[in-house]
């Protein structure tokens, strides 16, 4: 875990929806190395939820290009890069009545033979990931039925099942509230720790991502304008350019980490 | 709520119990009808087929119809669930993406401006309804290209709406140029009605829904997965784009096929499917055969009180399957949500 090759690697990426339209990515280089957790900061529209939807390859830059462990992503399948990385979207619908257990199956999908079925080892697998989050009493709930924090656990012991070593976040604290954010922070910290798994996590908050991350990736209008750890990127300044925000960051002894208190709009 | 453990049994029981329902549901209603037949006497090997008039009336004039039930009764249900879970909508049906409605305008053509000529001694309503669907689908898979481009589901819902409008008015526009007895002709077709004349009738749409149903057999775990949504699906490693091409493209090719058979009968490609899941549970492993044997089953009875409770003249398939299905759904779900 200490370990600290580089691990997923964005290289000079440029993206765009339409070949008219602007560049929702520029020229945007990041690297996440072996056993980090990354925040990606930004205001909404910036591309975060496109940078991690480029570096699980579910798009294709338009120009550089996304590499895991010095392989370009574009070489490899989608089943095998299921396999690598896995993503907890912003939020998940269920259109038919699954149970929590079922929706945490399918994360086994990548590793299956066609028409193969779940075995106990993939059961316990699935098992063993709703432990790891807490979500064991859920596993016989139909996931409609769960509440939001409950929902997003299942869907991270989910991406656990897929057994990869890469996860990506996309906004996990987004609709929960106060307490289910504290415990998303305090499972994501546990499964880096325990897991040994690398993240990538977008969000808005500010703290959640200061008391998370080991380093921050900010993006503002597609460019990188911030790179490196937590401590030397989360400034006051840096909070102005991303926001326009006149904030306060101060060391909060008893939280242990950078705190944020936005004051006021700065223009 | 089952544990997943048992999937390999729920799928055995699935098959073991759809699949016996099918084949009573098969044997007994060919003996029913105007002229009665006794089942021992049909399987009466000592009697020779020329002389044996209840086996001639069982395997020649009644057991066509019936697996041309089971067959049109099947690629609906099988449809309504593919389109239900890849537009992520429990309204999805055949018809949601303009198919049947196509087939409808191809069979109003040929009815009205009596271009009846056989063709490879097909006759010309079920070609032409075919053609039809072939058009619409046509525009599908144009959409759904168009879907690499970011198009959403919705987005293909609602164009599948809008041209199952417009292809809907050209066939009322066709309709109006006809006189009464095409207009009547035409009306009785889109009431649908499986009154097949051989087995050369079923063996023609046999062979595209053969190679569709082939297709969708390859994707359950597929559509359980594009049911929690694109990026997810595609985050647990399925080419979503892929699999949403052979999928829209072979339900709409079953959709086709059905209609062309025994025409755009309603209601069993929307309600089936949810039967079948509130029986046997989400998991499309366990889902797509039950609904292909129950959508089965369940056409085969219906088109049975069609032809037999109402006297001779019978009356349409298609207003005895809303009739049956719609309460037996309703109790289903009150008796779920009670």
């Amino acid at each position: 875990m200490a370990d600290c090759g580089l691990m997923l690697t964005a290289e000079n990426v440029s993206f765009a929806y339409d070949r008219r339209a602007r560049l929702v990515l520029d020229d945007v280089s990041l690297s996440v190395p072996r056993g980090a957790i990354v925040g990606l900061l930004g205001p909404n529209g910036s591309g975060k939820t496109t940078m991690l939807r480029l570096l699980s390859g579910t798009l294709t830059p338009t120009a550089g290009r996304v590499t895991l462990d010095d392989v370009a992503i574009a070489a490899l399948s989608r089943r095998e890069l299921a396999r690598r990385i896995a993503v907890v979207p912003q939020d998940t619908h269920s259109a038919f009545d699954f149970s929590a257990l079922e929706i945490v199956l399918m994360g086994r999908y990548p590793h299956l033979a066609a028409f193969e079925l779940e075995g106990a080892r993939d059961l316990s697998i699935a098992r063993d990931a709703l432990a790891a989050t807490g979500t064991s009493a859920l596993e016989a709930r139909l996931f409609a039925t769960l509440s939001g924090g409950e929902k997003q656990r299942v869907v991270i012991a989910g991406a656990l099942a897929q057994a990869s070593d890469v996860l990506l976040l996309d906004e996990p604290t987004a609709s929960l509230d106060l307490g289910f954010q504290l415990d998303i922070a305090a499972l994501l910290s546990r499964l880096n720790r325990d897991r040994a798994v690398t993240m990538v996590v977008s969000t808005h908050d500010l703290n959640f991502a200061a008391a998370l991350c080991t380093e921050m990736v900010l993006l503002k209008a597609g460019r990188v304008i911030g790179v490196g750890p937590t401590r030397e990127v989360l400034t006051r300044e840096r909070v102005r350019a991303l926001y326009g925000v006149d904030a306060d960051v101060v060391d909060h002894p008893r939280a242990g980490h950078l705190t944020v208190v936005p004051l006021a709009r700065a223009d | 709520m089952r544990a997943p453990t048992d999937l390999r049994r729920r799928i055995v029981l699935t098959f073991a119990g759809f699949g016996t329902l099918a084949a009573v549901v098969c044997l007994l209603a060919p003996l029913v009808g105007s002229t009665p037949i006794s089942m021992p006497r049909v399987f009466d090997r000592a009697i020779p087929f020329a002389d044996n008039v209840d086996a001639q009336v069982f395997f020649v004039a009644r057991l066509p119809r019936v697996l041309a039930a089971v067959l049109v009764g099947a690629s609906f249900a099988v449809a309504g669930v593919v389109f239900q879970a890849f537009l992520r909508n429990p309204l999805a049906s055949p018809d949601t993406l303009g198919v049947s409605t196509g087939a409808t305008l191809g069979a109003v053509i040929v009815i009205t401006f009596h271009i009846d000529t056989a063709i490879l001694g097909v006759s010309a309503v079920p070609v032409a309804s075919f053609a039809g669907s072939a058009g619409a689908l046509g525009v599908v898979y144009l959409l759904s290209v168009a879907r690499r481009r970011g198009t959403s589901s919705t987005v293909l819902l609602l164009a599948g709406v809008a041209l199952s409008a417009f292809l809907g008015a050209v066939s009322r526009l066709v309709q109006v140029i006809g006189d009464y007895t095409d207009v009547f002709r035409s009306i009785r077709w889109m009431m649908g009605s499986l009154d097949v004349g051989s087995y050369t009738d079923i063996v023609v749409p046999l062979v595209p829904m053969t190679i569709a149903l082939a297709a969708i057999a390859t994707l359950p775990r597929v559509l359980d997965l594009v049911s929690l949504g694109d990026p997810a699906a595609e985050a647990r490693g399925v080419d979503v784009r892929r699999a949403e091409r052979i999928a829209l493209v072979s339900a709409s090719l079953l959709t086709g096929s059905a209609v062309s058979l025994g025409g755009p009968i309603p209601f069993v490609g929307i309600i089936v499917p949810h039967i079948v899941r509130l029986i046997v549970g989400a998991d499309h492993r366990v889902v797509l055969p039950a609904a292909a044997l129950f959508g089965g089953s369940f056409l085969v009875v219906c088109d049975l009180v069609a032809r037999t409770a109402f006297g001779p003249a019978g009356m349409p398939v298609g207003a005895v399957t809303a009739l049956i299905g719609g309460p037996f759904f309703l109790w289903l779900l009150f008796r779920r949500f009670r």
